[in-house]
């Protein structure tokens, strides 16, 4: 039996679909969890995947955690669940504390869309774990808000545990330490800006993506074991 | 000082006569306001709609053609695209982010009304120039307007065009276009029918944003900075949020089969949308003006009829479906209202409350297509046989490569501020020839293994000269774009960008482009199914040169690899594929050596189709490892181009002087292919009975062309990546 993904929509979510297509191009199932409920049954793995929850007018995250879903969301990566926030996701985690450190605006205060290269720091966690450390992907960004920062302890902490998942070659943004992904402490919640659903088919430029989803879909398996 | 209120409000006194006539009886002010926005130029195409008709509509795919919301066409699967190009120009000058964002708030909705998901947009962008502190402040608003709204709303922003020039110091160009696809079954019309039906308002509530957009802004010409400033409250402000919900709800709605029609809020508000739906349908409508949801308490009705706030949506719901309508715009957070009712007759009927007083009466028809249309005088221009006797083949040039470092730059600046990937489609973006997307099923997501390409297009120096032949060039540059990444055209669509139509020069202008997209597409085979004209774009008394902008959808029949695109490889032969020339007139080249006149080169309609079909075959049939069009900048800006995108220069031969590198002549492909394929493409074009001419080698890091440049390329690739960034980053002056 496959695993199954369920990939959160807000209102304002517009990756929702592109997640779909790019988990089911691997052979992974899943299906869409509207953010009004807090029911995650027959799911093994979450996805929070980009675009615009709830407009974020006020701050890109600020809204969506108080959507019933991340209660529920909250308490499946407590038990371990594999939870991976995809660009406006990964905004959405850190505002709910379940990522450490915030995502502010580019340096350079553009918006940017476009290919970036991004290296496999580590594979601790649920989406690297079938990648190699010291790979380098091709992956596209799409972003205003993706400039990693944190305190100097919070950067201490996640090298010592091995929790910088992603770090770009050439940092588009301004990332404290040229971060492009991170993980909690036990490697199950992982939020990254790079966009791995673009990168899943060779006729959009580059198919790097597949590796992170296939480790995705094998924690999901994991889990559901 | 007492002006009749008609003319306040933008009509003319033969058209308040005429309006007399048609009631029997003085119009009352609501009703002279309802005209004054739905005869405006913007709304009823007075100027223009005599000259459209010459052009051609129909086509075996054609499943709508213009006069509504969009064209739609049939796309085989049993798939439908839905495409529509419109200007925002007149907002975009007064207020540069805002009137760009809700420009693609307005084409997204006229979209997504006709049952479509939007997937594409494309915004082809023309601005003062660069060293001009508020040209570049509009540039920046509006490149900022269009990624904030459209990167939010969750729609790619896939291509355009952007140009700088003196003509539009003013008065910019923004263009935007949509392109939608619809399961076929799901194609639904801007109309109402059903006596008894009801008109549900969706969306957000009416404030006094945009009263009288179409008739204050868009339909008159700028005159001075102070009154312009006062027209600021004419445009309207974009809320993509509220937009992202409303394409759900709506696609939602269309989904479950509760809509009998719908139509969005544009231009003229709640007016456009009910007299519209109603005379399409051939019904009437009574309208309840104290049931729409405002954002101030104390609108006037006129106001509130009148209103152009955004983000609204009108459907036409039977009774027995209205609690199922309004439980799916509550999942999205969308306000739904019943403000109207279907009823049997003609008549618009504006209430007090639905058994209040009648506030106003006219017949629904009267607003939406009785408008009096104009054959205005028409004369060319005074100093037109001057201007093309005046040939640039003689200005000298006594620095090539200076001038070709001149004509190339990065447009990137503009485009990485555009989500341009969202969707899974995007197989060419922006910066190439055409846009190419994978054309998956709208519902299901299955891929057909087919694409659609856009291409948009547009050239005011060409279209100076000879506005008739420019635009057929245009038409013609278009096809080559889309047969450069495979595709054949299918159907097209024009944003008709020009000055004062009161001008009879100017109405020469439009009369002759319209003429000259009509010989194209004639001899072309291209269908027209939609258009917005854009006129009275002059600023202090100066009409802008007239800037035709054509979209061209195209399909290609097997999407199994990335078209080869402008990069090349080192030891490839280089080829140019068509005809040679040396005809300046028109070009870039003149125009930077501030030379406007001459003749522009001839167009060759049916060797133009034997070139692109012969690109078409050898791009498909995977035979060559680069392609790129000939357009501004001649064959020059091609190599120099096209050994950027790939890190290789060149070293061409057979180019006779500085006229044929920089010549914009027309039916003209660069091509590469490495030295064992050479053969196979000679064949081709030779059977295709297309000109070929070797002109060198993809190689090494200099561009050079014998006798005329050799300039290295990291400097030339320096000089075409920096250009925009260090103009724009050197700051800008508001108002």
């Amino acid at each position: 039996m496959s695993a199954r993904v369920g990939i959160v929509l807000f209102p304002g979510t517009n990756c929702e679909l592109d997640v779909t297509e790019a988990i089911g191009s691997i052979g992974g199932e899943s299906r869409i969890l509207w953010h009004g409920d807090a029911d995650l049954s027959g799911v093994d793995a979450i996805v929070i995947p980009g675009g615009f929850a709830h407009g974020d007018y006020l701050r890109p995250g600020a809204i969506a955690r108080f959507s019933p879903v991340m209660t529920a969301v909250s308490e499946f990566a407590a038990n371990g669940g594999p939870v991976i926030g995809i660009c406006n996701g990964f905004q959405v985690l850190t505002e709910s504390g379940l990522l450490p450190g915030a995502l502010q605006k580019n340096a350079g205060l553009k918006f940017r869309c476009g290919m970036a290269r991004i290296r496999v720091a580590s594979t601790r966690s649920a989406l690297t774990r079938s990648a190699t450390v010291g790979d380098v992907l091709s992956i596209p960004i799409n972003h205003f808000e993706g400039n990693y920062t944190c305190d100097d302890r919070t950067l201490a902490l996640l090298r010592d545990e091995d929790r910088i998942a992603f770090s770009y070659v050439d940092n588009p943004n301004g990332s404290t330490g040229d971060i492009a992904g991170i993980s909690n402490e036990a490697g199950n919640v992982v939020g990254l800006m790079p966009h791995p659903e673009r990168a899943c088919n060779p006729l959009l430029g580059s198919d790097d993506g597949r590796v992170l989803l296939t480790s995705l879909v094998g924690s999901a398996r994991a889990a559901a074991v | 000082m007492s002006e009749p209120i008609h003319r306040a409000l933008g009509l003319t006194d033969d058209e308040a006569e005429e309006i007399e006539s048609i009631l029997g009886r003085e119009p009352n002010h609501l009703e002279l306001a309802m005209y004054s926005v739905m005869w405006s130029e913007h709304c009823s195409y007075k100027s223009s709609r005599l000259h459209l008709g010459r052009l051609p509509t129909e086509g075996e795919r054609v499943l709508v053609g213009p006069g509504e919301n969009a064209g739609v066409l049939d796309v085989g699967d049993d798939i439908a695209a839905a495409i529509r190009i419109e200007s925002h120009n007149h907002p975009s000058a007064i207020e540069p982010a805002q009137g760009a964002a809700t420009g693609v708030g307005g084409i997204l909705r006229d979209i997504f009304t006709m049952g479509a998901r939007p997937i594409a947009l494309m915004d082809p962008l023309r601005f003062g120039p660069l060293d001009d502190a508020r040209s570049r402040w509009i540039a920046e608003g509006v490149v900022d307007g269009i990624s904030g709204y459209g990167n939010a709303v969750g729609v790619p922003t896939v291509g355009g065009e952007v140009v700088f020039d003196e003509t539009y110091a003013d008065n910019p160009l923004v263009n935007v276009l949509c392109l939608g696809v619809l399961p076929t079954d799901r194609l639904v019309l801007g109309q109402a029918s059903g006596v008894g039906n009801l008109a549900v308002l969706l969306g957000s509530r009416t404030g006094r944003d945009g009263i009288g957009g179409v008739s204050v802004l868009a339909s008159a010409g700028f005159s001075s900075d102070e009154e312009d400033s006062a027209k600021r409250p004419s445009v309207q402000v974009g809320d993509p949020f509220e937009e992202k919900r409303l394409i759900e709800a709506c696609l939602a709605l269309l989904d479950a089969g509760l809509v009998v029609g719908i139509q969005d809020l544009g231009g003229a508000g709640l007016t456009c949308a009910t007299s519209e739906t109603a005379s399409r349908g051939g019904v009437g409508m009574d309208v309840d003006v104290t049931a729409v949801p405002l954002r101030e308490a104390d609108l006037e009705p006129f106001e509130t009829m009148t209103s152009e706030s955004q983000e609204r949506m009108l459907a036409i719901v039977e009774p027995g479906d209205l609690a199922a309508v309004l439980e799916i715009c509550d999942r999205w957070e969308i306000l739904a209202t019943v403000v109207g009712r279907v009823t049997d007759g003609a008549s618009l009927r504006i209430l007090d409350g639905f058994d209040g007083e009648v506030l106003a009466d006219v017949p629904a028809s009267s607003l939406h297509d009785a408008a009096p249309l104009y054959d205005r005088p028409m004369v060319a221009p005074a100093d037109l046989d001057r201007r093309r006797a005046d040939s640039p083949a003689s200005i000298p040039c006594p620095d090539p490569a200076a001038d070709l470092v001149e004509l190339v730059h990065d447009t990137s600046w503009v485009w990485s501020q555009y989500d341009h990937q969202l969707f899974l489609n995007t197989v060419v973006g922006p910066g190439g020839d055409a846009t190419l997307l994978r054309l998956k099923h709208p519902v299901d997501g299955v891929d057909t293994g087919r694409g659609l390409a856009l291409s948009t297009d547009g050239n005011h120096r060409w279209c100076a000269l000879d506005p008739r032949a420019g635009t057929s060039m245009l038409v013609a540059e278009s096809m080559m774009n889309l047969a450069c990444v495979g595709a054949y055209p299918i159907a097209l669509v024009n944003c008709l960008n020009f000055g004062n139509p009161e001008h009879p020069e100017v109405m020469w202008q439009l009369s002759e482009s319209i003429d000259g997209m009509a010989e194209a597409c004639h001899a072309l085979g291209i269908p027209v199914v939609g258009g917005n004209v854009s006129l009275y774009n002059e600023s202090r008394g100066s009409d802008i040169d007239p800037t035709p902008v054509v979209g061209l959808l195209g399909l290609v029949g097997r999407l199994e690899a990335v078209p080869p695109g402008l990069d090349w490889n080192e030891g490839d032969r280089i080829v140019l594929l068509g005809p040679v020339s040396r005809q300046l007139g028109g070009s870039a080249w003149a125009a930077s050596r501030g030379h406007l006149g001459g003749e522009l080169p001839p167009l060759d309609l049916e060797l133009h189709s034997r070139v692109a079909e012969l690109v078409r075959g050898l791009v498909a049939d995977q035979l060559v490892s680069a392609v790129h069009d000939v357009s501004g900048g001649g064959l020059g800006a091609a190599l120099a181009e096209m050994s950027i995108a790939s890190g290789v220069g060149c070293s061409v031969a057979r180019v006779d002087d500085h006229a044929a590198l920089f010549s914009e002549a027309p039916s003209r492909v660069v091509a590469a292919v490495d030295a064992e394929g050479l053969a196979a493409v000679e064949h081709r074009a030779e059977a295709s009975g297309v000109p070929l001419a070797r002109l060198g080698l993809a190689t090494g890091t200099t561009i050079k062309v014998k006798g005329l440049v050799d300039v290295v390329l990291d400097d030339v690739e320096q000089a075409w990546r920096s250009r925009l960034p260090d103009a724009l980053g050197a700051g800008t002056t508001q108002g």
